[in-house]
């Protein structure tokens, strides 16, 4: 018999979805997060409450069963919050652990073939946003900065942006979710928080909160953009494949003449 | 400082510097141990594209355009009339460190015009390298130009700093160079590369028996070639590449469509197009020579001495060779699979880890991402449906050209109704 899990959305809530369809051998599962559910009178949901300890249990075991690489690209997949993904994670979990070997080579196998086409496109944003994060130096001192992923890719930057930039404050804004990385020169910490339009990198009125000379720099590297640009060569198909329109927004070369 | 007064400054430098194609911040590992600035994980990054669609790493700029030597194919040499200006050794410093700051770039790519003497124009250089990573602490990417001529003592300090190191030879051949740099001497290119080259190899040495050895140059040196200023064939230019990879060790070779930018009668005129398909062509053989284990013997030779247009050199040899084809993907081994067409290294190592599980049929292959309308040709695997009949090279080249939705496909037909 068919039954729907609904989870709250976070990672350590699916692992406890996985534990539970473990623990009771359910054949017949869709997970789903709250947003997604739609009530049906002849099939049975459960809502699973998070827990840290099933989860951690899952995490540890999944290093093992489909080695770590292949866990941290189930994470990856799990960040691209695209629509029912994850089933394809449960199918890919139990066929891992229905089978004697690794299987995550296994590339004629539809749910690892997702696995690997899904974690490459959030790896592929991943980069995209180590490159196209654009600081902006606030008047106290905190290179500020706004992005706007499809998926969300931030907790995969905190590692890069740690390491990089050790000497200076920075906060990365995912502004299509609501939440947001600051480093204090010690520690990386997650922050929840509205931001007034004044942040926005994409609007005007930007004075009062930064520094004079950060424009000066923003026009400057504008110049520098433009100037490396060779007209004969010019290829805007190609140039919009390499920076999609969506990305422009926050892009300091991208924007108009200030 | 002002920024009026570096903003024009870094307009005439940078556009001065921009026909140095390579941009790469990759094959450097640098980390970040004392909480300073930067690092670099041997993974380069893009921070954006030109208009032109080549990828913007790092700064590149040159200290000067101020130039002693006549190139006809150089925007700055002495003889052309354009605005000059000189950057301080401060300056560069500065703007740098605030670029890398706000995340715009990977490092710096600094170059020079020859002022005074190679000498002098090398310390320069490598001042500016010596202050970011001792007093600033920057552990970016910092790619040097080697400027030819300059002394051996000078080259091993710029490796102490630079991630990697680069002299553009330029012109391919002996006789092109003759022509259009008569000042210049092939001995005085490969000089700096020598030296850079040895240095390399000592301190490797010594890092395996001593493991604080510090790091010299650890990405490698470059090299650059101008494609069709003087009338080369590719096999010229890929022989010289291939030289050039095998003596020097060198990590990348490019090759840069030559731009026009003077009225010389020795060079193609203004406004003659740029040479970008061939350049691209180029690019792909020296990927098969490098990464898919080709000998270039096997794709230029007296016979072919230049790459076709229409295909890509990959399948232009597949259709000299029919006689190892069809390969079977379930059996064959690594380095055949790489040489099949339309199927990439990505493809060949999906192919290689899926056929544990299972024998592999065409909608495992497609699923997988190989170019099918390309490779159909060429392999057999689990199915009964491949291709029986026995076609010539010719009549597989005509079917696979009908299918192709190539980018390139205007230039090449405009070319081919010319002789019609």
């Amino acid at each position: 018999m068919k039954k729907i899990l609904i989870y709250d959305g976070t990672f350590d809530g699916f692992l406890t979805t996985v534990f539970q369809v473990f623990e009771e051998q359910l054949k017949d599962v869709e997970i789903v997060k709250p947003k997604h559910y739609q009530p049906n009178i002849f099939i049975e949901a459960e809502t699973i409450i998070t827990d840290s300890k099933k989860a951690k249990r899952v995490w540890k075991a999944l290093q093992v069963k489909v080695t770590k690489s292949g866990a941290h690209k189930l994470y990856a997949s799990f960040l691209s919050e695209i629509k029912g993904v994850e089933n394809a994670l449960l199918r890919y979990i139990v066929y891992a652990y229905c089978s004697e070997s690794f299987i995550h080579t296994d590339y004629s196998n539809k749910d690892v073939l997702r696995v690997a086409q899904v974690s490459k496109m959030v790896f592929r944003e991943r980069h995209r946003m180590e490159a196209f994060v654009r600081f902006q130096l606030t008047k106290d001192g905190i290179y500020f900065a706004n992005i706007e992923p499809d998926f969300n890719v931030l907790p995969l930057l905190l590692k890069h942006f740690k390491s990089r930039y050790a000497d200076q404050r920075w906060m990365i804004y995912d502004k299509k979710r609501g939440y947001g990385m600051y480093y204090d020169l010690n520690v990386v910490q997650y922050i929840d928080l509205e931001l007034t339009d004044a942040f926005d990198g994409s609007k005007k009125g930007l004075e009062k909160v930064f520094t004079s000379e950060e424009f000066q720099f923003q026009s400057l590297w504008k110049n520098y953009f433009d100037s490396t640009n060779i007209k004969s060569r010019k290829n805007m198909k190609l140039h919009k494949r390499h920076v999609p329109t969506r990305y422009w927004k926050y892009l300091s070369e991208k924007q108009p003449e200030l | 400082m002002s920024f009026e007064r570096i903003k024009e400054k870094l307009n005439i430098l940078a556009d001065a510097a921009k026909y140095d194609v390579s941009c790469s911040s990759s094959g450097s590992k640098r980390s970040n141990p004392n909480k300073q600035l930067g690092d670099s994980s041997g993974m380069g990054i893009c921070h954006s594209y030109t208009e032109d669609g080549r990828c913007v790493s790092l700064l590149k700029i040159l200290l000067t355009n101020y130039c002693i030597f006549d190139c006809a194919y150089c925007v700055t040499r002495k003889s052309n009339d354009i605005k000059r200006a000189a950057f301080k050794i401060e300056e560069v410093v500065d703007l740098t460190i605030n670029f890398y700051r706000r995340n715009y770039i990977e490092g710096l790519f600094l170059s020079s015009g020859i002022f005074k003497s190679a000498d002098y124009t090398m310390e320069r250089l490598v001042a500016v390298a010596k202050k970011l990573r001792l007093e600033e602490g920057f552990n970016g990417y910092i790619h040097l130009k080697s400027i030819p001529g300059a002394s051996d003592e000078l080259m091993r300090e710029a490796g102490l700093y630079a991630d990697r190191l680069s002299v553009n030879i330029e012109i391919p051949t002996k006789s092109g160079l003759k022509l259009l740099a008569p000042d210049k001497k092939r001995e005085d290119f490969i000089k700096p590369m020598i030296k850079v080259k040895n240095e390399i190899i000592q301190y490797k040495e010594e890092k395996r028996l001593i493991k604080s050895t510090p790091k010299y140059a650890p990405a490698g040196q470059s090299t650059q070639m101008i494609i069709g200023a003087t009338g080369e064939s590719d096999k010229d230019i890929m022989y010289a590449s291939n030289y050039f990879y095998k003596s020097f060790n060198l990590k990348r070779v490019y090759y840069s469509g030559y731009v026009p930018i003077s009225y010389d009668t020795r060079l193609p005129q203004i406004g003659s197009a740029v040479p970008m398909l061939r350049e691209n062509r180029l690019y792909q053989t020296d990927w098969l020579l490098r990464f898919y284990g080709f000998d270039i013997r096997e794709i230029l030779n007296d016979y072919h001495p230049n790459l076709d247009v229409d295909i890509d050199p990959k399948l232009s040899w597949a259709l000299r060779n029919l006689d190892v084809f069809p390969i079977d993907v379930n059996k064959a081994d690594k380095r055949w699979l790489a040489r099949i067409p339309g199927v990439g290294l990505k493809s060949v190592n999906k192919i290689i880890g899926a056929r544990r599980f299972r024998k592999l049929n065409w909608e495992h292959l497609k699923a997988i991402g190989i170019a099918y309308n390309r490779a159909k040709y060429f392999i057999t695997c689990d199915s009964r449906d491949f291709e029986r009949r026995d076609l010539t090279a010719e009549q597989i080249k005509n079917f696979i050209l009908k299918q192709s939705m190539s980018k390139y496909k205007g230039v090449y037909n405009n070319q081919l109704s010319l002789f019609n």
